[in-house]
């Protein structure tokens, strides 16, 4: 979705020319094409967590923030702790955050104050559109100010709390995220727990959650029960509605991800990109080796997808397991350059090729796509990825590069970059606030798929500069 | 998810027969792999809280995306017992001999849901009662139990006396209950109905009683939601759309682009630019505007230059959106029908056996349109007033929604171009209103071809690309080259028609869709 900024300005209809690189046709104006923002909301918006510590807020800032940020929405999450710890630099003891700690209190709302000032900065000049303020804010008082703050800069707040009572789940939070905290460097395990129980009691006796009368003008999503039940209360723009989607499906029931392409195919081998070919000898190979893998590992209700092109659907097909085919995991549409080898691209389309070097995120094949494309178009994957356990998806080089961005929080430049390459399995398990990754070479050859991007991404570049990154094929 | 799906051993064949149908029913549906087993939506709530409303409309939107859907309202069963209603007196909780006869409703109508679930394809049945009590909850659940669904409560709750008036105004008065139409003694009568109901009115209790079951509570017309364990995919979605859908008045405007030039020259796809009467046809769509007084209407248009071209005359701002885009013909773009038939004949072909399902080889069918279309609905449902300048297909497809129209149906939709189709949410449908705005263009509609096609009783059979597969019931649906069988079989015989001489190559090894029932019955999906 576009913005056209300059309709005021201008006489109709106006001329349009197709911007080289997205071709996405824009109006004109003395040869100047509009610069476009991609832009979801109307105003920026401050999301603010609720809730006691070791509750997952900031489990839940950081993946939102991820999961914002991948499907195209700049956002960025402020957490008061780091700016606590910053000015405290040495946490002794909870003794800190006793309410009657006048000295503690004072440093606090400093903290929160710096932090909102960042919030400002980068929502109102460095072109934000979500910044997440991750804090306990568990009195109406704190939230009554972060209210009034972004009513006076044009913000909208969408509050989430989280409510949590199980004893066990908490115990886990504070062992996975709190122990490794700088706070607790030089303490055994015992003495941290002990010490953030104690914490944990200070916010207690001033906690107000959010009440269905008293904030009943606020738009907020209050998650239980680490997502048993939620409620969700005036949902005002699309943003919101979709911020309460992605909180609604995902969970954390320990699960690991599998990451592979299809085995080598006939195309691979001979350098062409794209198109729907079948399974070269080695790419059977590698299938029998992932299937032996996949037993193995021993993992339990595995679901395995695939996109609707052959060779994945005839690596799955060696597995021995049922799976599914989506069509959205098929490979990105590389248009009139479908089936070509990169030195026929170079031959026939040499601008199209330096201006994918320029920026090939954004660059959008001729009738064909951009990874951009790939992003919206996998975002479905992403929200059923979230919702499922253990799941193998075997898909393509791009749309792998894509769903591991995902996971890894990697940005639009790093993305179209990221080495998947054949015959390797990645196994990702979330663990803390991230993700951690195990590669697996499943020992079978394939030929290289990974382009670099070259030095020289003029367009005026010769063409053994265009070809110096390309990989060796037959 | 349920543990049941890891089991890779045969199927109880018994098992797999009963699941066949519905599994040929759901073939090649992207929204098919969403449940394991069928689940019955429950609705819950006084009269005039948007129950049905709120059934009619779930019911249109997942038929749309593909998941067979059918509301079961006890109100039509309770008229059809009792002929002629008489007062609210009927709904008295004390009326011993009524209270009989709605139960007995209440049974033949979950007898009907049973057989449409086990029986006819269905995968959601939609319960639309007021189910107010605690005791006709645990029937239904012991009902839901025994066949092994799963069960989705929705409730509606609403205290805003305004809503409920406006409510009962709208829908109640012109109900087969209320012949005569008499406004104030129908409303006085609904009322009193109303009251009968909240003397027993038991709503769903989160904390205690109900804290296991799965539910949304829709509060105050979707001004909060509860929503309580939500078990799988589908209750996901339903609970995505229930919170992005409202009430408040607004219109929709579609319309395709201006004539463009590929549409003179009779060729599909493309990116070619308005015709001059293409362009005649944006000034007056602009004065149409104009007209109507549309207040903060938004304009949404594809990222083709036609739609792009046409929105420009309007003058105001349009967002691009690159789901809008037509179709995408694969090989055939840009081609003339003629050409494609010369060129493709089986392609084509096979597009008039079953244009819905019809992929064309590198490109898109209608039901990738669906899917690919979705965030579009969504949105539209969430915004005010909208125009959407799109494309036939594109538009035969938003249509097909707003409109309840099935696969069958949807891709024969009228949609000529410099046509402006006006939609207004009314009662529990859509008022449609044609504004032709007089600029001639070109007729690019193909009919539905009548009589000789050879209805093939299987599948389509595509020779260079794969068919999508659906492989939603994994246990009780072992597909014959999956689960260690052999992979490389050829296919099931072919009407001779349709396949070239000696194609059956081990490429064409994925293609149907489905080798596993003998009683393959009627080709076409029936939503």
């Amino acid at each position: 979705m576009l913005d056209n900024e300059e309709f005021m300005l201008d006489t109709y209809p106006r001329e349009l020319t197709q911007n080289p690189l997205k071709k996405i046709w824009m109006p004109c104006r003395n040869g100047h094409i509009a610069q476009r923002r991609v832009c979801m909301t109307n105003c920026p918006t401050l999301i603010v967590t609720v809730g006691l510590p070791a509750r997952g807020k900031t489990y839940i800032s950081k993946k939102l923030t991820r999961y914002l940020n991948w499907i195209g929405v700049p956002t960025k999450e402020f957490n008061v702790g780091q700016y606590r710890r910053e000015c405290l630099k040495i946490y002794k003891s909870f003794e800190f955050f006793r309410p009657d700690n006048e000295e503690g209190l004072k440093i606090r709302r400093q903290c929160a104050t710096s932090a909102l000032n960042d919030v400002r900065q980068y929502l109102s000049v460095e072109g934000g559109q979500v910044a997440v303020f991750d804090a306990t804010n568990t009195t109406r008082e704190r939230r009554g100010t972060i209210v009034k703050f972004a009513e006076q800069n044009g913000f909208k707040v969408f509050f989430v709390e989280s409510v949590c009572e199980d004893p066990e789940v908490i115990a886990q939070n504070i062992v996975q995220v709190k122990l490794g905290s700088p706070d607790y460097i030089h303490c055994n395990s015992e003495e941290a727990i002990e010490d953030f129980m104690k914490r944990i009691k200070c916010y207690e006796s001033s906690y107000q959650p959010l009440d269905e009368v008293l904030d009943r003008d606020l738009s907020y999503i209050k998650i239980m029960d680490v997502g048993r039940r939620y409620l969700v209360n005036r949902v005002v723009d699309h943003i919101q509605s979709r911020i309460v989607y992605y909180l609604m499906n995902i969970h954390i029931t320990p699960r690991s991800i599998y990451l592979c392409r299809h085995g080598e195919s006939d195309l691979n081998i001979k350098g062409r990109i794209g198109g729907d070919s079948g399974l070269s000898a080695r790419g059977k190979e590698f299938a029998k080796h992932l299937r032996k893998f996949i037993q193995e590992q021993n993992i339990k209700d595995l679901k395995v997808w695939t996109s609707q092109m052959k060779r994945t659907i005839q690596t799955a097909e060696c597995l021995g397991a049922p799976y599914e085919q989506w069509k959205s995991l098929n490979e990105i549409d590389a248009g009139v350059c479908e089936e070509m080898m990169y030195e026929e691209i170079q031959e026939h389309y040499p601008l199209e090729f330096a201006l994918r070097d320029q920026d090939k995120y954004r660059y959008r094949y001729p009738k064909g796509e951009s990874y951009e494309d790939l992003v919206q178009r996998l975002e479905p994957v992403i929200m059923e990825l979230e919702r499922q356990e253990n799941i193998l998806v075997i898909c393509h080089q791009a749309v792998m590069r894509c769903l591991l961005a995902y996971f890894l929080d990697k940005t639009a430049d790093e993305l179209p970059y990221l080495n998947c390459p054949l015959h390797t399995v990645l196994k990702l398990t979330p663990v803390a606030y991230g993700c951690k990754v195990e590669s697996v070479y499943l020992g079978v050859d394939s030929v290289n798929t990974h382009r670099d991007r070259p030095e020289n991404v003029n367009v005026q570049r010769s063409t053994e500069d265009a070809l110096q990154t390309v990989p060796a094929h037959f | 998810m349920s543990g049941t799906q890891r089991d890779n051993g045969p199927a109880n064949s018994t098992e797999a027969k009963k699941t066949d149908l519905r599994m040929n029913e759901k073939k090649c549906s992207w929204a098919s792999y969403m449940t394991n087993s069928p689940t019955v939506i429950v609705m819950i709530g006084l009269p005039a809280r948007g129950k049905t409303y709120m059934s009619k409309k779930l019911t249109r939107y997942l038929n749309w995306i593909g998941v067979p859907t059918k509301v079961f309202n006890l109100g039509v069963y309770r008229r059809e017992a009792v002929r002629a209603y008489k007062s609210y007196d009927f709904f008295r909780h004390d009326n011993e001999e009524a209270m009989k006869i709605r139960k007995q409703c209440a049974l033949v109508a979950l007898q009907d849901v049973k057989a449409y679930l086990t029986e006819e394809g269905g995968q959601i049945a939609v319960f639309d009662a007021t189910n107010t009590t605690r005791e006709r909850r645990d029937l239904i659940q012991a009902f839901v139990k025994e066949n092994a669904f799963k069960v989705f409560f929705v409730e509606s709750v609403c205290d805003d006396p305004e809503v409920i008036a406006a409510n009962i105004l709208e829908v109640k008065v012109s109900s087969p209950d209320y012949p005569e139409r008499h406004r104030e003694r129908v409303m006085d009568d609904f009322l009193k109905r109303i009251e009968c109901y909240k003397v027993t009115y038991q709503p769903l209790d989160p904390d205690d009683y109900d804290k296991d079951l799965s539910f949304i509570k829709v509060i105050n017309v979707g001004r909060r939601f509860l929503v309580n364990r939500v078990q799988d995919y589908i209750q996901s979605k339903i609970v995505y759309y229930l919170m992005n859908i409202h009430v408040h008045s607004h219109s929709i405007y579609l319309c395709r682009h201006g004539e463009s030039n590929h549409n003179i020259e009779g060729r599909i796809g493309g990116d070619s630019e308005l015709s001059p009467r293409g362009k005649q046809f944006a000034h007056a769509l602009r004065e149409f505007i104009d007209e109507h007084e549309l207040s903060d209407l938004k304009v949404w248009t594809s990222q083709l230059r036609r739609t792009i071209q046409t929105a420009e005359e309007l003058g105001v701002p349009y967002e691009q959106w690159k789901i809008l885009n037509e179709i995408d013909a694969g090989v055939c773009e840009e081609m003339t029908y003629e050409m494609i038939q010369e060129t493709f004949p089986e392609e084509f072909a096979l597009r008039d056996q079953d244009k819905y399902h019809y992929r064309y080889p590198g490109g898109e069918s209608y039901q990738d349109l669906v899917q690919r279309l979705e965030p579009v609905i969504m949105e539209l449902e969430r915004q005010g007033n909208v125009l959407v300048v799109c494309h036939q297909a594109v538009m035969r497809c938003l249509l097909a929604y707003f409109l309840d129209k099935g696969a069958d149906d949807l891709p024969y939709m009228k949609c000529p171009l410099h046509t402006v189709l006006k939609l207004t949410p009314v009662a529990y449908g859509c008022k449609v209103e044609m504004f032709y705005l007089n600029v001639e263009a070109v007729n690019t509609h193909r009919d539905r071809p009548l009589g000789n096609i050879p209805r093939d009783s299987a599948i389509l059979h595509r020779r260079n690309s794969y068919t999508p597969l659906s492989s939603h019931d994994q246990v009780k649906r072992p597909r014959l080259y999956s689960a260690g069988n052999q992979p490389w079989l050829p296919l099931a015989p072919t009407p001779s028609a349709l396949m070239p001489e000696g194609r059956q190559s081990q490429e064409s090894l994925c293609e149907g869709i489905d080798f596993d029932s003998p009683e393959d019955s009627s080709g076409c999906v029936r939503f």
